[in-house]
C-alpha cells in the first residue's frame, strides 16, 4: 500500500540527500562524521531545513516547570526540551539540525556523486547467515531476556485479583508463572561476502596527520564496500620491518619507529587469503597505504613478484594509497606504476592531502571491481 | 485507508457514547476511523487530516513520528480534527482498553471544540478546505513548478505567526478620539477668533490663511499613515499590498487560512487536553473499565500524565486544575470568606456542601482559554502541590536550573509563555517607511530578545515576499535596534525608541 505522504516524504529526503551531496567534499575532508557513527546510521548537521521564524531563544526565556528541587538546583540533561515551551495544535516545533542518514543512503550518495559504478561481484555465492529478531512475549526464555515491565505488569495483576496486594505497602513480588520473556525468531539471510584486508606503514615517517587521511579514508571505502557486500569483515596489518595483524583499533593508534618492509606486510596477507578466503567464495579487497618509502630495491622486488603470483590473481582489486610525508622518497608508487601500473585490478592513488582524499576514492572505487 | 469499525468496536463506541451523554457531554456528530500505524503517522504529519497540499515537511514530520515509534520513544493514541463531524482515528493494534480510553478522550475534545468560545469562528468544513487547498496548490505545481511553489511556501511559513491570535473576535470601530482630533483640526484652519468683522483681515490677512491651510493639509496628509493603525496581521497587509503574482496571493491566502483555523487549538491546549483527560479518566473509571484492564488503563494513564521537570505536560496541569476547580465549587472554597480566612487548619477542612463543581467546569470550558483559565483558577496552592517552579539558564554552570517557586513568579512566567503562544508580538507599523515603499515592522518588547540569526533568516524571507527592503525595530540588550534586510545584506543600527 502507498500512501500519499510517501511523496512529502521523498521530496523531504531529496532535500536532505541535496544538502549532503553539496556538502559531500567537505564532509570528506574534514573526518568530522567519523565521530558521529553509530551502528548503521550516521547524523549529520544540516544547515537550515528547518524554517526560520521570529522567535525568541529559548536559553533567554526559561519556562515553567513541575516536580520536587530546591532553587538552584540543576535540571538534568534531558530534562528541558529544546524549543518553544507551547506549541500549536501542529504539533510543529523545533527541528534539530543533525538528521539521521544511514551508511546504506550515504554509500549511495557517495557512489552518485563520485559517479562511482556498481561493483561487479566476482563471487556470487550466497553464504546464509543467521539473525535474531525479536519478535513478542513468551512465558518462557533465558533470565538474560526477562521483559521486567510485563512481568511486574503479571505479577501485580494477579496480587490484586487474588486480593494480596496492598495499596498501603505497594510490594510486588513475581512469581515463576508471573514471569514474561522476550521471544526471537531466527532469520536467514542470504549474503554475498567479501573481505577487506587493510595494510599500513607505521614506521616513524608515518605520522599522525597521514594516519588520519588513512582513517578518513578507510571509512568511506567500508562505507562504500559494506553498501555493495551485505557480509564484509575487514582484516587490519600493520607493518614496519615486520609485519603482524591487529584490531582495527590497534591499526589506526600504532606508531612504531622502525624501518620499512613492505613485503612482510603482503606476505601475511596472502597467508591470511591463502588460510581464510578461498578464492571460491570472497569477494577480496586488499588496501595498502604507505608513504612510499621502502627498505630497498631487492625488498621492492620482493613486493611485485608476490603480487604478481600469489595476491594479484586472488582479489578482485588491490589498491595502493600513498600519503605523502616529509620523510618519505615516494618511490613504491613509481616501482609499482612501472611493474603493474597496467594491470586491470591494480588501483594506484597519491594523496597529498586531506583535500586529496575526495579524489583518492573515486581512484579507488572507480572502476567498479 | 480507514476502515470503519469492526462490530465489536463499533458496540464499544456506543457504549462508550451513551456515557460521555450520561455525563452532559455535548458534541458533534464523530466519526471513527480504524488505520494502521503507519497511516496513523501520516495522519498525525499532516496535522490530523487526511490531505494537506504537497509539502517536503509533512515528509519531515512522518519521518520523525515513524522513528519514534520504531525506537518505542512515542506512540500516537489520539488524533482528533474539529470539524463538524468531528473526525478521529483509532490505531489498529491498540489493545481494546486503549481504544475505550481513546474514544472517551476523543468526545472529552468533541464536546471542547463544539462549546469553546475560542473556536466559535473556526472552520467546521475544514476537513473539506484542507483537500481544496491541496487542490489548489497542486494545481500550481502543475503550472509553476514544484521547486517555486514549493519554495515560496517555504518562504511564507517563516512567517505564519505573524497573524492577529484575536482577530476573529474584535470589531473594529472607528476611533472616536482620532475623529475628534480631525474634526478640531478642520476647525482650526478658520484662524484666530473675529470680533469685529472689518478686523478679519488684519487678524487673519489671506497670506496667513493659506499658510494655515497648507500646514494643515500637510498634517493630515501625514497622520494619514500606512496602515493607518499597526497591523497584527502581517500575513493580510502582504496579502493586500505585497507585489505577489496571482498564484502566490493565492497560496498565501491558503496559509493564512490555515494558520487562523490552528490558533484556538493553541489557545486551548492546556484546557483542552485537560478537558478530554478528565472526561476519559472519569468515563472509564466510573463506567467503563472491567476489572481485568484496570492495570493496563492505570499504565496507560499514568504515562499520560508523567512530568519532565523542565517541561509542562499539558495533560497533567489540565486535569489537575480542573479537578481542582471541581472541588474548590463542591466545597465552596471560594468568594470573600474564602479569601479571606487565613486559618490554615479551616482552609484543609473547608467543606461548604455546594456540590457545584461539575455545573462550574462545564461554565468554564465555555468562556476561557488558557491564558484566562490559568490567570482565574491557579491558586497559590495549586502551584504549590502540583510543585510548579520557574527554571532558566545557568549560563555560568552552563545548564538549566530552578530559579523560584514563588506563586507569582510561577504564575507570570506561565502566562507569558501562553501569550500569543509564547512568540513574540510583531506588528506592521509602516507599509511606506522612509517614503520609500520600504517595509518597517515593530517588535512589543516584552523583556525577552529575538532569537538573532532566526530574525535575520525571517527577514531574509519577508523581503522576497515585499520586494522592497524591509526593517524591524526591535531591542537588543535593552537598546533599541532595527534590523533591515535590503535584498542583499542585512545591516543592524541602534535607534531612539
Amino acid at each position: 500500500m502507498t500512501l500519499k505522504i510517501h511523496q512529502d516524504h521523498s521530496r523531504f529526503k531529496q532535500i536532505v540527500r541535496g544538502k549532503i551531496k553539496a556538502n559531500l567534499r567537505k564532509y570528506v575532508q574534514k573526518g568530522e562524521m567519523l565521530g558521529k557513527k553509530g551502528k548503521d546510521a550516521i547524523s549529520i548537521p544540516i544547515p537550515f531545513i528547518d524554517i526560520p521564524r521570529f522567535k525568541y531563544g529559548h536559553k533567554e526565556q526559561g519556562g515553567v516547570g513541575q516536580g520536587d528541587g530546591e532553587v538552584g538546583q540543576q535540571l538534568g540533561p534531558g530534562a528541558v526540551e529544546p524549543g518553544d515551551g507551547h506549541q500549536a495544535g501542529q504539533g510543529e516545533g523545533d527541528h534539530a539540525l543533525e538528521v539521521d542518514v544511514t551508511l546504506e543512503e550515504l554509500a549511495q550518495i557517495l557512489g552518485e556523486e563520485l559517479q562511482l559504478p556498481r561493483i561487479e561481484r566476482r563471487q556470487n555465492e550466497r553464504i546464509v547467515t543467521q539473525k535474531v529478531k525479536y519478535t513478542g512475549v513468551n512465558t518462557t526464555g533465558p533470565e538474560s531476556l526477562r521483559h521486567f515491565k510485563r512481568t511486574f505488569k503479571q505479577a501485580l495483576k494477579r496480587q490484586i485479583a487474588t486480593g494480596t496486594y496492598d495499596p498501603k505497602m505497594p510490594v510486588i513480588i513475581p512469581t515463576r508463572e508471573d514471569r514474561r520473556y522476550r521471544s526471537y525468531k531466527l532469520q536467514e539471510l542470504p549474503e554475498t561476502n567479501a573481505v577487506i584486508i587493510y595494510m599500513m606503514d607505521v614506521s616513524g615517517s608515518m605520522g599522525d596527520e597521514q594516519k588520519e587521511i588513512v582513517r578518513i579514508e578507510s571509512f568511506w571505502l567500508d562505507t562504500w564496500l559494506k553498501h555493495q557486500y551485505k557480509g564484509l569483515e575487514s582484516r587490519y596489518i600493520i607493518h614496519d620491518a615486520v609485519a603482524r595483524e591487529v584490531d582495527r583499533d590497534t591499526f589506526f593508534h600504532t606508531r612504531e619507529s622502525g624501518g620499512t618492509m613492505i613485503s612482510s606486510a603482503y606476505k601475511l596477507c596472502r597467508d591470511i587469503i591463502q588460510a581464510d578466503y578461498p578464492k571460491s567464495a570472497w569477494n577480496i579487497y586488499p588496501f595498502h597505504f604507505s608513504d612510499g618509502d621502502n627498505w630497498s630495491a631487492d625488498d621492492t622486488r620482493q613486493c611485485i613478484e608476490m603480487l604478481r603470483n600469489d595476491i594479484l590473481p586472488q582479489v578482485n582489486q588491490f589498491a595502493y594509497g600513498q600519503v605523502e610525508s616529509p620523510y618519505g622518497s615516494g618511490q613504491f608508487i613509481k616501482d609499482l606504476r612501472e611493474a603493474v601500473g597496467d594491470t586491470n585490478n591494480v588501483a594506484l592513488s597519491e594523496i597529498a592531502d586531506k583535500d586529496a582524499i575526495y579524489a583518492s576514492i573515486k581512484d579507488f572505487l572507480g572502476k567498479g571491481r | 485507508m480507514p476502515k470503519s469499525l469492526s462490530p465489536r468496536l463499533a458496540a464499544l463506541r456506543d457504549e462508550i457514547h451513551g456515557y460521555a451523554k450520561e455525563f452532559g457531554l455535548d458534541f458533534f456528530d464523530t466519526v471513527f476511523e480504524m488505520v494502521s500505524y503507519d497511516e496513523m503517522n501520516m495522519v498525525a504529519a499532516y496535522g490530523g487530516f487526511p490531505t494537506r497540499y504537497p509539502h517536503w515537511r509533512w515528509g519531515m514530520e512522518y519521518e520523525q513520528l515513524a522513528k519514534g515509534y520504531e525506537y518505542g520513544l512515542s506512540k500516537i493514541y489520539e488524533l482528533v480534527i474539529n470539524n463538524d463531524p468531528c473526525y478521529a482515528y483509532l490505531m489498529e493494534s491498540n489493545p481494546e482498553v486503549d481504544q475505550k480510553l481513546v474514544m472517551a478522550h476523543v468526545y472529552g475534545h468533541c464536546d471542547f471544540f463544539k462549546n469553546n468560545f475560542s473556536f466559535r469562528h473556526t472552520n467546521r468544513r475544514m476537513i473539506d478546505d484542507m483537500a481544496n487547498h491541496a487542490t489548489r496548490v497542486r494545481r500550481w505545481v502543475d503550472k509553476i513548478g514544484v521547486e517555486k511553489v514549493e519554495d515560496f511556501i517555504d518562504r511564507t511559513l517563516s512567517l505564519e505567526n505573524l497573524i492577529d491570535q484575536h482577530a476573529p473576535h474584535i470589531r473594529r470601530n472607528p476611533d472616536p478620539q482620532r475623529a475628534e482630533e480631525e474634526a478640531k483640526s478642520n476647525e482650526r484652519v478658520e484662524g484666530f477668533k473675529v470680533n469685529r468683522e472689518y478686523m478679519r483681515g488684519f487678524i487673519n490677512p489671506s497670506e496667513f490663511m493659506d499658510s494655515q491651510r497648507k500646514r494643515a493639509e500637510d498634517e493630515k496628509q501625514q497622520r494619514k499613515r500606512f496602515p493607518e493603525r499597526p497591523q497584527r496581521d502581517v500575513l493580510y497587509f502582504l496579502l493586500e499590498h505585497a507585489p505577489l503574482e496571482p498564484w502566490e496571493v493565492d497560496i498565501l491566502s491558503i496559509l493564512r487560512d490555515e494558520a487562523y483555523y490552528f490558533a484556538p487549538q493553541g489557545q486551548t491546549k492546556i484546557m483542552n487536553e485537560g478537558w478530554a483527560s478528565y472526561w476519559h479518566s472519569t468515563i472509564m473509571t466510573r463506567r467503563a473499565l472491567k476489572d481485568d484492564e484496570i492495570i493496563d488503563y492505570a499504565d496507560h494513564h499514568s504515562g499520560t500524565m508523567g512530568v519532565r521537570p523542565g517541561a509542562i505536560n499539558p495533560y497533567k496541569l489540565g486535569i489537575e486544575l480542573w479537578r481542582d476547580i471541581e472541588d474548590r465549587w463542591n466545597k465552596g472554597k471560594f468568594g470573600k470568606e474564602w479569601d479571606e480566612c487565613d486559618d490554615l487548619r479551616a482552609r484543609q477542612a473547608w467543606d461548604k456542601k455546594l456540590g457545584a463543581g461539575r455545573e462550574k467546569i462545564f461554565e468554564v470550558r465555555k468562556h476561557y482559554n488558557d491564558i484566562t483559565f490559568i490567570d482565574t483558577f491557579l491558586t497559590a496552592e495549586f502551584a504549590q502541590q502540583q510543585k510548579l517552579f520557574v527554571y532558566g539558564f545557568n549560563d555560568k554552570r552552563n545548564s538549566w536550573e530552578i530559579l523560584d517557586r514563588e506563586f507569582r513568579k510561577v504564575k507570570n512566567k506561565l502566562l507569558t509563555s501562553l501569550t500569543n503562544f509564547g512568540q513574540p508580538i510583531i506588528e506592521v507599523v509602516d507599509g511606506n517607511y522612509e517614503n520609500r515603499s520600504e517595509l518597517l515592522l515593530a517588535h512589543k518588547h516584552d523583556g525577552q530578545d529575538l532569537k538573532g540569526d532566526y530574525a535575520r533568516e525571517t527577514l531574509r524571507n519577508l523581503q522576497s515576499l515585499w520586494r522592497r527592503p524591509v526593517n524591524i525595530i526591535t531591542r537588543y540588550d535593552g537598546k533599541g535596534t532595527l534590523l533591515r534586510y535590503d535584498g542583499q545584506h542585512h545591516s543592524e543600527k541602534k535607534v531612539e525608541l
